[in-house]
């Protein structure tokens, strides 16, 4: 363990890819608790998917495979993908979730369809680009984790400065919008910062997982407090511990990936709080219920004041 | 929205004037008329009902006067204003059902949000502003239960946080959608008791209500609606069998029933 301790503060490499997994973690935690509220859980997979053929555009355009290129290409798709989803949304009797399907699939199937023209022109510049596909944080330098902390930090300023904003439209938009806070000018500023969580995530865990880095660690917070701040601050804890720790098991283990063992040790913890959290975990929801099987039918006052106020 | 400037925009403030004044308001879902040439003036210190069928426009009318839905034509104002310039005399409390009650925050938090709309832009509530919230809770009997999560409180204590919410607001003007739908005993008499609380304050009050026979108790002024405004004015001279049938077409029984309950109050 101290082993790993030394690696982890001065091995070069481990010590990029745990600072950039941890920083991805933070964003997207903190960024992830807005969209879950929002019941945009999956808003990231659809930017994280729309991203690719702005990756592969940049790509084609300057011939570059400088990260901060591909990833100022794949924000810009992501963003154009958002725009298009609150068009779809506005104008169309479509739902949120067929505009979110429409968005993700065309998007990702224009950007395969990209990836495969590339790989096909032999370029010997082309190999790589696939990697954004399930991210390879092994590839992590120092000028990647400098890229991510700028970004994610300007990202997490403009939370902290709107999140007052920020929690009323996610509360009440309707309410918002009457106060004078236009609703829609927020909710494009929210998303594009969820844009920028997916771009950071392109290269440590890609297209395909970035979803799970925004849901997961706000699923597995809700489970832990009833407060929005507290939320928050353990989302991003739970984004941080899954990162690092998903790069140091994949440090240890030959042939470990190290995005998907990031996902994989963030589904830990969230199965863990969706199980054992004290208020809301289905273990004790479950021994409570038999405890009231067992003591009578008569429920307790609490239990009647939660069950009349859980469903008005 | 169309909102017109009109002439007497910036006469100074006139308590005869009316709190809200509708003129050609039309609302349209696709080609179907929601709400079809609105002409209404609500008085100010008035306590007023809007009531009429399912599916007669009733929230629609309080949203496109808020501009929460678009307008296809017709212009509003508030105290002899465009809505847009008397946001922070209007206090909104939406229908319960419209926001997610298990949203991780508690009573007094959501209280404070009524505090937002003269906070501005990024600036954050202070002490102040949550004495303000507190207050505004203890005046619907609510103040012990300020830090309590609000999936834990019951339907009308829900309510009641939205009425705190919208107090806090410090309003003239209260629009309330629905305010009394689906709530206990006691919260239906602390509304009630806040409602002339209000207008003995010299509020304005207007909410959207359903139950035809509480409303001669609670209001002072109604307009019937149906899409079109079928009739409006002082509640006693408003509230008669013929203006509810034009308005609630052909529900007979209910009709006759009321007939004969409004000539047992004459």
């Amino acid at each position: 363990m101290s082993g790993l301790l030394r690696d982890l503060l001065f091995d070069y490499t481990l010590r990029n890819v745990a600072l950039g997994s941890a920083l991805l973690g933070i964003v997207s935690g903190v960024l992830g608790t807005f969209a879950l509220l929002r019941r945009q859980g999956l808003l990231g997979d659809a930017l994280a998917h729309a991203a690719l053929p702005g990756i592969c555009l940049a790509f084609l355009l300057t011939g570059s495979k400088a990260p901060i290129v591909l990833l100022l290409g794949a924000g810009i798709a992501g963003w154009v993908g958002t725009m298009l989803l609150l068009l779809i949304v506005r104008r169309t009797l479509l739902s949120e979730d067929a505009a979110l399907g429409i968005v993700l699939s065309t998007f990702f199937g224009v950007g395969v369809t990209l990836l495969t023209f590339i790989n096909q022109r032999g370029d010997a510049n082309q190999a790589g680009l696939d990697k954004y596909l399930f991210g390879q944080a092994a590839a992590l330098v120092a000028r990647d984790v400098i890229t991510f902390a700028i970004l994610g930090g300007a990202a997490l300023l403009l939370v902290l400065l709107f999140s007052k904003e920020f929690t009323l439209l996610t509360f009440d938009p309707a309410f918002a919008s009457s106060l004078g806070f236009g609703t829609t000018r927020l909710s494009i500023l929210l998303t594009s910062l969820i844009v920028v969580a997916v771009v950071i995530g392109l290269q440590t865990v890609g297209v395909v997982l970035m979803a799970a880095m925004l849901i997961g660690p706000a699923a597995a917070a809700r489970q832990w407090t009833n407060r929005l701040a507290p939320m928050i601050a353990l989302s991003a804890l739970f984004g941080a511990t899954a990162g690092v720790s998903g790069a140091l098991l994949s440090f240890t283990r030959q042939g470990l990936p190290t995005g998907p063992t990031i996902v994989l040790t963030l589904t830990a913890i969230v199965f863990g709080s969706l199980l054992f959290a004290p208020a809301r975990g289905l273990v004790w929801d479950r021994l409570r219920q038999r405890h009231r099987a067992l003591s009578g039918p008569m429920p307790t006052p609490v239990a009647l004041v939660e069950s009349e106020g859980s469903r008005p | 929205m169309v909102i017109t400037e009109r002439s007497h925009a910036a006469a100074p403030r006139d308590l005869a004037a009316p709190a809200i004044a509708i003129r050609d308001l039309t609302v349209a879902y696709r080609e179907t008329p929601v709400l079809w040439d609105i002409d209404l003036d609500i008085p100010a210190g008035t306590l007023t009902a809007i009531i009429g069928p399912n599916g007669a426009g009733k929230s629609t009318l309080i949203k496109a006067a808020l501009g929460l839905v678009p307008a296809a034509a017709g212009s509003v104002e508030i105290f002899v204003r465009p809505y847009d310039e008397q946001r922070l005399r209007v206090g909104y409390v939406p229908q319960r059902g419209s926001v997610d009650w298990d949203f991780p925050t508690n009573a007094l938090d959501v209280v404070l949000m009524g505090t937002y709309g003269r906070l501005g832009w990024i600036r954050r509530p202070g002490r102040a502003e949550r004495e303000v919230a507190m207050r505004c809770l203890d005046q619907v009997g609510m103040a012990d239960f300020a830090r309590r999560q609000i999936s834990q409180l019951s339907g009308g204590q829900q309510q009641r946080v939205f009425l705190a919410r919208a107090l806090a607001q410090d309003a003239d003007l209260y629009i309330m959608d629905e305010p009394f739908a689906g709530v206990d005993a006691t919260t239906e008499r602390a509304i009630v008791d806040l409602l002339r609380v209000l207008q003995a304050r010299g509020k304005t009050v207007v909410c959207v209500h359903h139950d035809l026979e509480s409303a001669p108790d609670y209001f002072d002024w109604l307009v019937l609606l149906n899409v079109r405004v079928m009739a409006a004015g002082p509640f006693a001279e408003t509230f008669t069998p013929e203006n509810l049938a034009r308005t609630y077409g052909g529900r007979i029984s209910l009709l006759s029933r009321l007939a004969e309950e409004l000539e047992g109050r004459a």
